[in-house]
């Protein structure tokens, strides 16, 4: 056991998992806002921006993560030119993040139309009634019900997204799960006790979020 | 009520098929075993029976490479040198894949009997399995597009871009010696680095010699070429279960294979239009004593 700690502390293990989280913050916003417009296009009364909003979600949400994270890094950036920056670290950085958000909106979208479901139509009904257009009508009657009824299912999204966000070692991002591969190259004994150690630090960063949430969406929910 | 019900069938029906096929995997490889061992028995050669599960990689051509049902390289073919010296057949041959994380792993699992992988020989290794051989010396080298003339070594990458495979000592070796000064690209294979290397998006792509000699004979034409200035010596060696007792049998093999040519051939097959050479002070290696089991 002894051995095996000492064998970690020659691998950067919390500058990893800080990578992961830097991703995570990232994309959770990025993803959240992005998110929260194919939200409000799928629920507006405009039938074109709805047909938008439901290619969007069907589209990305079918398309495995990997996929779409090897379309930045092989098509977006040398066939594209997406380029971020000509420092290959922050490039593959920020085409993670851009990958890890457009993937992750469609979740995050399907998740605040779940919170509009728990709006009862009689809101909007009465916003349209006192003369509100659509648009100031979501934010400032539906969309601050919505969140609130959402926020189970858009911790869920950010947990899966956590997860997801090791998903960045396909794009050369040195996060937790390359620097899991590059541990398992040079200490051959320790295979079994690597992966314990990569996956208890994952539990330890997911369990206080998922108590957060639990604990913010019974606390928030609007009570009827 | 009628419609959750037929979908319920349906999921149930999927899933059963699902179970079957796992199930129904290793009873027909068993099978293509047993007849293999027929055969070999009819012929009177005194041959082993039952299969032997030999590990290599499927994604390195030139080395290990499955290409349809056939499988090629240098790597399988010196496996199957020794597997014939061993008493098997070609057909009792079991290809398994072994990524390089799982190496160590399958072996003392007892996935793979052994493992021709381009499997270097290290001290933490040596702790885990057995090795026989080595049967190649490797060294990291660089391959660059042909019309490259500035790269000649590893001191010429100054701020230029350089691929790798994430996690590999070749990268670990980049990262520590010339870090600061080239711009690196870890990818999960050289397949996407040789993407780069020809787009333009790196100048250079690092691992073993050998490996790039394979990937450049692969991609053809002579787009690419090693620049044959290797800065490592990799000992590539048989991976064995600990305390296996095939170790002297294999190294005789392999001796026997450098003796009579067929080794020098099997490089030459594998690597055809690189200019690719082995290291020739280091190869063909002088084999270690085995481990006293």
């Amino acid at each position: 056991m002894s051995e095996f700690l000492a064998v970690l502390s020659n691998y950067d293990l919390v500058g990893a998992y800080w990578l992961n989280i830097q991703l995570t913050f990232f994309a959770a916003v990025a993803s959240l806002v992005i998110g929260t417009i194919l939200a409000l296009m799928r629920i507006s009364p405009i039938p074109s921006l709805q047909f938008a909003g439901t290619t969007y979600v069907n589209l990305i949400r079918n398309t495995p993560l990997t996929i779409i994270v090897v379309f930045a890094a092989l098509v977006l950036w040398p066939v594209l030119g997406v380029e971020f920056s000509t420092d290959f670290a922050t490039n593959f950085f920020w085409l993670a993040v851009l990958a890890l958000s457009v993937y992750h909106a469609s979740f995050m979208c399907e998740a605040l139309r779940s919170g509009v479901n728990t709006v009862p139509a009689g809101q909007a009904e009465a916003a349209r009634a006192i003369g509100l257009p659509f648009l100031p009508a979501a934010r400032l009657i539906i969309l601050p019900q919505a969140f609130r009824g959402a926020i189970a299912p858009l911790g869920n999204t950010l947990i899966a997204l956590i997860k997801n966000s090791t998903v960045a070692a396909a794009i050369s991002v040195p996060e937790i799960s390359i620097l899991m591969k590059e541990m398992m190259e040079n200490e051959g004994n320790y295979v079994i006790p690597i992966f314990l150690t990569v996956a208890v630090g994952f539990v330890i960063i997911v369990v206080p979020i998922g108590l957060a949430v639990t604990y913010l969406s019974q606390r928030l929910a609007v009570s009827r | 009520m009628k419609r959750t019900r037929v979908a319920f069938a349906a999921i149930a029906a999927v899933g059963a098929l699902t179970l079957a096929a796992c199930t129904a995997e290793p009873g027909d490889s068993g099978d293509d075993g047993t007849t293999g061992a027929e055969e070999t028995t009819d012929e009177g050669g005194g041959g082993q029976e039952g299969t032997i599960r030999i590990g290599i990689k499927f994604d390195q051509p030139g080395l290990g490479f499955q290409d349809g049902a056939e499988y090629t390289g240098f790597d399988v073919d010196v496996a199957t040198y020794v597997a014939e010296a061993l008493g098997y057949t070609a057909d009792q041959i079991e290809w398994v894949e072994t990524p390089s994380a799982n190496r160590e792993t399958m072996l003392e699992g007892g996935q793979v009997d052994m493992i021709f992988a381009t499997y270097s020989i290290t001290d933490t290794r040596d702790e885990v399995v057995d090795f026989a051989g080595p049967y190649f010396v490797a060294g990291q080298d660089l391959l660059v597009r042909a019309d490259e003339t500035d790269i000649t070594g590893p001191d010429d990458l100054n701020g230029k871009n350089l691929c790798s495979v994430a996690g590999s000592t070749s990268a670990q070796r980049i990262q520590d010696d010339f870090a600061d000064q080239v711009q690196l690209i870890e990818q999960p294979g050289y397949s996407e680095c040789i993407q780069y290397l020809l787009g333009g998006q790196v100048d250079a792509v690092t691992t073993d010699d050998i490996i790039l000699a394979g990937l450049a004979a692969a991609e053809g034409s002579g787009a690419m070429v090693v620049v044959g200035n290797p800065f490592s010596e990799e000992n590539y060696g048989v991976g064995l279960p600990p305390g296996s007792d095939q170790c002297e049998p294999i190294n005789e093999a392999i001796q026997a294979m450098f003796d009579d040519g067929s080794w020098e051939a099997a490089i030459e097959a594998n690597t055809e239009g690189t200019g690719f050479t082995p290291n020739a002070d280091l190869n063909p290696p002088e084999l270690r004593e085995c481990a006293a089991s």
